[in-house]
């Protein structure tokens, strides 16, 4: 009898969806395909020249996320190109019968936030989505990442995907997390650890108590930054708390098959001595709240420290990378995060969107007014959150506190509709990515946590959550 | 789609790492419906100054005369980072790129170039160093790529370079993926008949 050999989670997955292994490449099996009306026209419209049809519209899910307005439901609210992009996805879904949450639908949101929301994200399941955060449903351990338009023809066609073997990398976070630190800023200190590069080719398995800590959501949010260290995916073992939270969701394993699906998710971990091609060690309680000071997600340091100097690198592209950053954001070397005024705060994205997200702003926002020439908006990450965060009257706390309250979408991480940054405008924003004129050409992005972007909206100023309040 | 073999042309330098998808092709110009017609927009917010067409920016390496009607971008680490838009390589081989020599690409960047028949290939930086040198001291000198054998020649240098065959192969016969796929039918609804019951 041979032994079987040690896997790791994400071989496990892997493997369970090899359709055909054809030697560098692998043929998989794609259980969810998520789509948005931003990264499929094209793919639709291969399909209709080649007369192909969509293999599995049952398990493809489609709603309006990226180019709509957060002011208005009219699609034509953000322009008639925006809106062509819009009713291009509601005709294709229609044709092909997948089933699609527009605007005005009860389950429309940021298609990242939808699907765990929806219970279409089970543990051991593969999910693409032509959207590089895609990885965010890894927080289930599930197999997800980011496609591009061919890719997505692809799976349209064929309800599978060529991939090769990616290399694993085991990211420990040991140990509690301080007060006032969160899931954005492990993720941040982790990308900052390993650099923006750190992880590419792999997909991360995050493990270790304050991983374990984490609730479902902030799962969601560590997975979902997996594509700014690199990564091709990055993914969670399921557990308990996993299992509560798919329970009873709209897509959820009915009744009679829930025992079994239990079951085998609970087979779903790393075996002990499997193998990983690296591992990354952390210290939670070494964690402070991050602030990134330059123009990619591994610039990044604490709130106590001070903007690096770049002459401190030994590496020539990475001091580069720090001079021409530090220009672009008009800051100073050795100036302090905490001396840093910002004009704009956007609390969102498929990073920082849910309903946990909301309430902790809120409740750094319910400590003051949103300080004078600070423009401060919150958007929900979907429908439903916006509505539970109304019943619990958290729209009240921010809209008190000066915030503007607003209609679900990806808004202002991407700016693909009217909001967007001006020329000089700085922002705290709790989405995913601080490139240059990521959120309006000259806007000046610093990415942190919920908590974090609503202290800085109150004072002005980035300021050390922990320091106010019951902190 | 036809193959893709030889590239011989000269050369745009960016001698910069990590530049991602959204200043290859900025948001604003994603709200298109075909896979064509985003060139004109490629590096906006570097070629262009304050958002305006009518202001080019001299200092820009595309914008300069002098590279005009390159066929190769010469550039560095992680290019291509960030997001998955396949309008980042469709921009690339709109404005006239046929190939991308860097030191490293963003893996779904690779893979969508591959897909769009752009040849991405990847050099070490000593390597890059020479040709960059080579293209400062004449802006007009010629690469040529070749991908049956796997190399970069530029005058005196030769340098070859590794690629996964199966993306060699697909760059070289111009392969239609999903048609390849879709010969594997039976295969497919033969895994789906094993798919479990909850799915």
């Amino acid at each position: 009898m041979t032994s079987t050999t040690p896997s790791t989670l994400y071989e496990k997955v892997l493997n369970a969806h090899i359709v055909e292994d054809l030697g560098e490449d692998l043929l998989l099996y794609i259980d969810r395909h998520l789509i948005h009306e931003v990264t499929t026209p094209q793919a639709f419209a291969g399909l209709a020249e080649k007369g192909r049809s969509v293999r599995r519209p049952d398990l493809t899910f489609g709603t309006m996320d990226h180019s709509i307005s957060t002011r208005s439901l009219a699609l034509d609210a953000c322009g008639p190109q925006n809106a062509l992009q819009l009713n291009t996805l509601a005709a294709n879904c229609a044709q092909h019968n997948i089933q699609l949450y527009p605007v005005g639908h009860k389950n429309q949101g940021i298609v990242h936030v939808i699907g765990p929301q929806l219970g279409l994200i089970h543990p051991g399941m593969t999910v693409v989505c032509g959207d590089s955060h895609t990885a965010t449903h890894g927080a289930f351990g599930a197999l997800a990442f980011g496609i591009g338009t061919s890719q997505v023809e692809h799976v349209l066609a064929s309800q599978t995907l060529k991939q090769s073997r990616g290399k694993s990398m085991l990211i420990n976070v040991n140990g509690k997390l301080g007060l006032g630190v969160t899931a954005k800023d492990i993720i941040l200190a982790i990308i900052g650890k390993i650099g923006h590069a750190g992880a590419t080719g792999h997909v991360i398995e995050y493990a270790g108590q304050a991983i374990r800590d984490l609730s479902m959501e902030q799962r969601m949010t560590v997975c979902n930054m997996s594509i700014e260290a690199g990564a091709k995916a990055g993914l969670i073992a399921p557990d308990d708390k996993t299992i509560e939270y798919i329970r009873g969701r709209e897509f959820a394993p009915s009744e009679a098959h829930w025992d079994d699906a239990v079951r085998y998710w609970k087979s779903l971990y790393t075996d002990q001595d499997a193998q990983f091609d690296s591992v990354v060690e952390l210290d939670a309680a070494d964690i402070e709240p991050q602030v990134t000071w330059g123009t990619n997600p591994g610039q990044v340091v604490g709130i106590k420290q001070h903007v690096p100097q770049p002459n401190s690198y030994s590496d020539a592209v990475v001091k580069e990378s720090a001079n021409k950053a530090l220009k672009y954001m008009g800051l100073e070397a050795g100036q302090a995060i905490s001396d840093i005024s910002i004009s704009h705060v956007f609390i969102g994205s498929c990073t920082n969107s849910r309903i946990e997200d909301l309430r902790a702003a809120a409740k750094i926002a319910a400590l003051g007014k949103v300080a004078k020439g600070v423009t401060a908006i919150v958007v929900p990450g979907s429908v439903q959150v916006k509505e539970q965060a109304e019943t619990e009257q958290l729209d009240v706390i921010f809209k008190q506190s000066g915030f503007e309250w607003r209609l679900p979408g990806c808004s202002m991480c991407l700016g693909m509709n009217d909001d967007i940054l001006q020329p000089g405008d700085r922002c705290a924003s709790t989405s995913n990515r601080n490139f240059e004129g990521r959120q309006g050409r000259g806007g000046r992005t610093h990415l942190v946590s919920p908590e974090m972007a609503a202290a800085a909206a109150i004072t002005g100023k980035f300021t050390d959550v922990r320091t106010m309040g019951e902190h | 789609m036809t193959g893709i073999n030889i590239v011989t042309g000269t050369v745009a330098p960016l001698d910069q790492a990590n530049i991602d998808t959204d200043q290859i092709i900025p948001k604003q110009f994603l709200t298109g419906i075909t896979r064509t017609g985003y060139g004109v927009n490629l590096f906006h917010d570097w070629r262009y100054q304050n958002g305006d067409k009518d202001q080019v920016d001299p200092d820009f390496s595309l914008n300069q005369p002098e590279y005009k009607g390159a066929s190769i971008l010469l550039t560095r680490e992680n290019f291509g980072c960030g997001s998955s838009r396949e309008h980042a390589p469709w921009a690339l081989a709109d404005f006239g790129f046929n190939c991308i020599i860097a030191n490293s690409f963003a893996d779904i960047f690779y893979g969508n170039s591959i897909n769009n028949q752009l040849l991405v290939l990847t050099l070490p930086n000593v390597e890059l160093d020479q040709l960059f040198a080579k293209v400062a001291n004449n802006p007009k000198v010629v690469i040529t790529v070749t991908l049956t054998a796997q190399s970069v020649k530029c005058e005196e240098l030769e340098f070859l370079f590794d690629i996964a065959s199966h993306h060699k192969t697909n760059l070289l016969k111009g392969l239609d993926a999903i048609g390849q796929t879709l010969e594997h039918d039976a295969q497919i609804t033969q895994f789906e008949e094993t798919r479990r019951s909850w799915l």
